[in-house]
């Protein structure tokens, strides 16, 4: 795409208007005494414990706190484990279903809600998509319960289907805010001069629209997909005997002796929402 | 011809048609959305109202017959012996927990979110968003993962207790787990960027010509911090303010893996009573109660936030 490339003209005007206001040497109002000593220290205890945890998924021991030496034993032992095994495909899976669903769903509402008059209904819209924002995830965790208790005892029905529809729930509004936030930036002119190249709606929006708002788009997926990845409250409550995602597995580990083989699979996790959060950084910031 | 000239419209009415037609596509449009959280969100909500007036199964579950017990009990409880009300402590105790730990929590990230988000704001523009990532990215990193990582640096045989021993400060290892001081630093480390990323935008608008303004009329760095900079920042210290709080009040995965089953919060209490408790409409009206905390909250913040934008 030609545009990501140009410089926008904030970026290039940017040092012409700060330079002139650069106050000398020695003296800035800008720095405060001890903050910044007081922000090194909280970016080392950000960091630091992250840190701690992934060295020791590589001790050699079975200690969480004596070195015994380099060694990917708990990385083996966790692949080789059923359980986690498991547990992995299943968090994928849902993870998979769940974000594919709500994005499709947050497209729709993010079309229908943008770039438009304040329609009846609109505000009530927009609140009842953020709304599992709003509420303690415990709270939704339990009010599912109730109901979905309900239903398998009402049906005898116990797939992974309650764990899908609660998990969509909550991707929504994370689909739904970068998608928004795309459209809200996007330029309607190339629309409207497809119109007026006698496109058809439906032409216009397969050609036009859809290919500008793709970013937001992909970066919603993304961050539905690490949503459900990480919810642990939801699915403790929600999940029938057997359905452990990876997150519930760990806590329920938690309750054993823990050996580096949790620190192991929190590794694997960590990197996996670096890398995911680091791409959905790229998708969105680039045409600001 | 005369047919076109006298419209069978009134003037104004087929643009009305239209936007009917395009207010209902767009709520059409919206259905699929609505849809899914109506059913696994929103009306699992309305559902948990009712069964707050239930009455409890005796082996979980509820029975059909209506009852004020479950939110009676929410804060008063019947004597075993001669069946008086007396004040149910142990929950008092435990929103007593809460409400601390949550205020303690807040007041913590206050104290090193602050500086953090203006070191990072007053950073030159391309390195800003370098220091920024960093804060983001373990926000969205997993919460579990982040507790575990807690759990090992103060346990017994953690880090922190390694390192005390060896330099010879203490000569038993410190129990910090199950305590109500876990909870709280696990909290604050777990919510900590909710505090910088808001107190980082208000920084971010700060017109630092007013700062430059008041050195000029002689204030110290002090002065001017506390009568040009506070107040200038404090829709985004508010703001930060309300969203580490309101999280840490909800808290559940924290508490549970940091306070072990002692050192209970609102959201473990709630879990106890579809537990071991077996009370599904005291769970019920417990969790009706946090939400309604919880939405005082965040209704105060969203005043906030739209005086602020209102302002300009």
């Amino acid at each position: 795409m030609a545009e990501t490339t140009t410089p926008t003209p904030t970026e290039t005007a940017a040092p012409a208007l700060t330079a002139p206001r650069r106050e000398p040497r020695g003296y800035s109002v800008r720095s405060l005494p001890g903050f910044a000593v007081i922000a090194i220290f909280t970016f080392f205890a950000l960091y630091a414990p992250i840190l701690i945890l992934v060295t020791y998924s590589f001790n050699a021991g079975t200690s969480l706190a004596i070195w015994e030496g380099f060694s990917l034993r708990w990385y083996y032992q966790a692949a080789a484990n059923e359980a986690v095994q498991d547990a992995a495909i299943r968090s994928l899976y849902l993870a998979f279903c769940a974000a594919t669903i709500a994005t499709v769903a947050a497209t729709m509402a993010a079309l229908a809600t943008t770039r438009t008059r304040r329609f009846p209904g609109k505000t009530m819209i927009y609140a009842l998509i953020n709304q599992p924002l709003m509420i303690p995830e415990i709270v939704t965790a339990v009010a599912l319960l109730i109901v979905f208790a309900a239903i398998k005892v009402w049906t005898g029905h116990t797939s992974m289907i309650y764990l899908i529809a609660a998990h969509t729930a909550f991707c929504v509004p994370f689909a739904y805010l970068p998608i928004r936030a795309r459209l809200e930036t996007m330029d309607n002119t190339l629309e409207t001069a497809a119109q007026d190249l006698y496109a058809s709606r439906w032409l216009t929006f397969r050609r036009v629209t859809l290919p500008l708002m793709w970013p937001g788009i992909v970066a919603g997926l993304m961050l539905a997909f690490v949503i459900s990845l990480d919810d642990v409250v939801i699915t403790e409550f929600v999940k029938s005997a057997g359905q452990e995602t990876i997150p519930t597995y760990m806590l329920g580990q938690l309750r054993r002796v823990v050996t580096p083989e949790v620190n192991a699979i929190s590794t694997v996790i960590l990197m996996a929402g670096v890398i995911l959060v680091a791409l959905f950084f790229r998708l969105t910031s680039r045409r600001r | 011809m005369s047919a076109q000239a006298e419209t069978p419209f009134p003037p104004g009415a087929l643009e009305r048609e239209a936007e009917t037609a395009d207010t209902r596509r767009r709520w059409l449009l919206s259905l699929p959305a609505i849809a899914i959280i109506v059913c696994a969100a929103a009306g699992p909500l309305l559902v948990m109202v009712i069964y707050s007036f239930l009455t409890p199964g005796d082996y979980g579950n509820v029975k059909w017959e209506f009852s004020l017990e479950g939110w009676m009990n929410t804060i008063v409880q019947r004597d075993i012996f001669d069946d008086t009300l007396i004040w149910a402590d142990a929950h008092l105790s435990i929103f007593w927990r809460s409400f601390s730990l949550s205020l303690i929590t807040t007041i913590l990230t206050l104290i090193i979110g602050v500086p953090t988000a203006w070191f990072v704001a007053t950073q030159p523009p391309g390195r800003r968003e370098f220091w920024l990532f960093l804060v983001t990215v373990p926000f969205w990193t997993n919460l579990l993962v982040r507790t575990i990582a807690i759990q090992e640096l103060i346990r017994s045989e953690g880090v922190i207790n390694l390192v005390l021993l060896k330099i010879g400060i203490i000569d038993e290892p410190l129990q910090m787990m199950f305590t109500d001081f876990a909870i709280g630093f696990g909290m604050t480390y777990v919510y900590l960027p909710l505090m910088v990323l808001p107190v980082y935008a208000a920084v971010d608008k700060l017109d630092f010509r007013l700062v430059e303004a008041a050195h000029d009329l002689y204030a110290s760095r002090w002065t001017a911090f506390r009568r040009v900079i506070l107040p200038l920042i404090k829709p985004g210290i508010i703001a930060g303010s309300i969203l580490v709080f309101v999280p840490c009040l909800g808290a559940y995965v924290t508490p549970r893996v940091l306070g072990g089953g002692k050192n209970l919060m609102f959201g473990n209490l709630i879990e106890l009573q579809f537990g071991a408790g077996r009370n599904w409409p005291l769970g019920a009206a417990l969790s009706l109660m946090l939400m309604a905390a919880v939405m005082v909250a965040l209704i105060f913040y969203v005043r906030i936030t739209s005086r602020e934008k209102a302002d300009g």
